[in-house]
């Protein structure tokens, strides 16, 4: 089912050098076809050499955009290049390549436009904070309520995306935390999400790019631009 | 003339003369110039022609003239703080899609590089 269409996986990548050749080599071993793109968002550490010597093509940023702007940059390249299906895999090693066809063959059976790798919908063996999970609620719930639909992982960055989907994200994706916003944008917009159940792993090295201390301000931010969203005009 | 119409008087004429005199240096682009020159015009008229203050406190019911002075050159002030916000919100989308073609840009040159090299060896 893979077969013609041209894949990119997009690795945005923030100091990962521990982790960031094993995340790009599982991917290649799983899909030989999927070209690997790690968007390498200034890192400080050994990131973009260790990247370089791998197969992947590495993109490096003057300065640290964070994940919403590294993420952006490689719907542009995928745009500007011809891929047919972006895959984003977080270059922490919590994403399982293993786990990349079933985002791809659930796009395909389900005529979806994105595909969500979700740790929620069954339970395997994943434990998270209690602040992450009260912001897991609170996304879903508003999230079903504005979409009709429920997303029960709004913060999972493990997705697969249509070419019509990589256009319109290279034009408008959320900056700071974009996974939660970028459900609703997706939504109101008129494209169709579905979502899977998939398993993920223990962050390899580096920690969460939320902490606990700065979850409420995570929480009122995304909050504001969801509602933003909402009232904002169509972008179509 | 009342002391507190001269003091006004004489800093709003020093505030356009700083202004004007950064646009003569080239220092702030007129665009920007443009709300600060309306702020100090507004707080002129209102410092000269003292009945328009009076006028402007009775209808909303501020008991001391002066005060209203004061009400406009702070609704100013936020005006241009607001006005400051959105140029600033402009810019940093503006710096991000900079850096972003910036990177792909790079990896452009990166490829014609080593495909000229390529070339050279054979």
């Amino acid at each position: 089912m893979i077969g013609s269409q041209k894949m990119l996986a997009i690795v945005p990548a923030y100091n990962e050098a521990g982790s960031i050749v094993e995340v790009v080599e599982d991917i290649q071993r799983v899909i030989p076809a999927m070209d690997v793109l790690v968007v390498n968002d200034c890192s400080t550490d050994q990131t973009e050499a260790r990247a370089r010597n791998t197969t992947s093509t590495v993109i490096s940023l003057s300065f640290n955009l964070g994940i919403g702007g590294a993420v952006q940059t490689g719907f542009k390249y995928a745009a500007e290049n011809g891929y047919d299906i972006a895959v984003q895999v977080d270059g922490d090693g919590q994403h399982m390549a293993s786990e990349i066809p079933l985002l791809i063959n659930t796009m395909e059976t389900c005529q979806a436009d994105v595909v969500i790798g979700s740790r929620f919908i069954e339970k395997k063996g994943y434990t998270t904070s209690w602040v992450r999970r009260l912001g897991v609620t609170v996304f879903t719930n508003l999230n079903s309520l504005v979409l009709r639909k429920r997303i029960t992982d709004n913060t999972s960055g493990f997705r697969a995306y249509n070419r019509r989907a990589i256009i319109f994200l290279s034009g408008n994706y959320p900056q700071d935390y974009p996974e939660p916003e970028s459900v609703i944008l997706l939504g109101v917009n008129g494209f169709h999400l579905e979502e899977v159940p998939v398993q993920m792993r223990e962050r390899i090295h580096g920690q969460s790019s939320i902490s606990a201390v700065r979850s409420i301000y995570y929480m009122v931010k995304v909050l504001l631009a969801i509602f933003v969203d909402i009232f904002k005009e169509r972008l179509h | 003339m009342d002391r507190v119409q001269i003091v006004s008087i004489s800093l709003v004429v020093l505030l356009l003369g700083v202004i004007f005199q950064l646009i003569r240096k080239n220092r702030l682009l007129e665009q920007y110039s443009l709300l600060w020159i309306l702020s100090a015009a507004i707080l002129l008229l209102i410092s000269l022609w003292k009945g328009l203050l009076d006028l402007i406190s009775s209808l909303a019911g501020i008991y001391y003239p002066p005060s209203a002075l004061f009400l406009f050159a702070i609704l100013c002030g936020i005006m241009i703080a607001l006005h400051f916000s959105v140029v600033i919100s402009r810019l940093t989308k503006q710096n991000h899609t900079l850096a972003q073609e910036i990177a792909l840009l790079k990896q452009k040159i990166e490829i014609i590089g080593k495909s000229k090299d390529f070339k050279c060896e054979e």
